[in-house]
């Protein structure tokens, strides 16, 4: 299964919607090239929804850590949200887990973001 | 149960790290392994299959991969044996020390690791071969998780 991501807007935050896996080619690929797209569209607060992401690889993972450091070197915020159990597992083995924020609930990111 | 050897050889291509990822779940399942376990052997030999393709023969078309999967009623055997110029494991950095935390890449061994009970790495001429051993468990050997090289 390849990778979606769709992007909608929920009180200044830009959510995106992953589903499929997020792995070396295609995953990280479209992963890569949306998070770009937003940051150039000037957005800088990005809530990665990974509820529908059935899998992921370490190169996946290394999106996931580039994603969060180009964002915010260029002064936004990227947050993940409904992390499935291999996810989960995967972010704390690597020790990502403490990196990233973390949300389990789309209210709560939100209200997280405009603190 | 007797023990089985399948062997793949590939193309150094992504489509052939997501053929490996694919066997080595079936062998696992086929093996006794549950579905979680499952899922961790077949992510350990698709991160020894990217690195085969990508770091060892660099995509090159006129060089192999080979994954060979060995069951017994213990374990589970897996190897991977690509062309390339040959991996030296002391040199690869811990993924986990602060000032590797947010880099991109660096993981693929570290997981290996992590979800197999075993890993040799051994330099060929030319090439690598990253063997990965998994206990079955409850066949007495199961307890007895070390990452050696």
């Amino acid at each position: 299964m390849t990778m979606k991501a769709s992007s909608r807007q929920v009180d200044g935050v830009t959510i995106v919607d992953l589903s499929g896996r997020i792995t070396l080619g295609e995953g990280s690929v479209v992963l890569r090239d949306t998070v770009k797209d937003l940051s150039t569209q000037g957005q800088k607060k990005i809530l990665l929804n990974l509820g529908n992401v059935t899998y992921i690889d370490s190169s996946g993972i290394g999106e996931l850590v580039s994603a969060y450091t180009s964002v915010r070197n260029s002064g936004g915020e990227l947050k993940l949200l409904n992390l499935t159990k291999k996810v989960h597992d995967l972010l704390q083995i690597t020790k990502l887990y403490t990196v990233f924020d973390i949300q389990d609930d789309e209210a709560s990111a939100i209200s997280a973001f405009n603190r | 149960m007797n023990g089985t050897r399948v062997s793949y050889t590939l193309e150094s291509s992504l489509a052939s790290v997501n053929k490996a990822e694919q066997a080595a779940g079936e062998v696992a399942a086929k093996s006794g392994f549950d579905v979680d376990e499952c899922g961790r052997i077949a992510l350990a030999v698709r991160e020894a299959t990217v690195n085969a393709v990508l770091h060892g023969n660099r995509y090159d078309p006129n060089k192999r991969v080979i994954v060979s999967f060995d069951t017994t009623a213990s374990t589970l055997t897996v190897a991977v044996r690509d062309e390339g110029p040959g991996l030296d494991p002391a040199t690869l950095p811990d993924p986990l020390a602060p000032e590797n935390l947010l880099k991109q890449s660096g993981r693929g061994i570290f997981l290996i690791r992590a979800f197999m009970d075993e890993i040799h790495i051994r330099t060929l001429s030319p090439g690598t071969e990253i063997t990965m051993i998994k206990f079955v468990r409850g066949s007495g050997r199961d307890g007895n998780k070390e990452a050696n090289q």
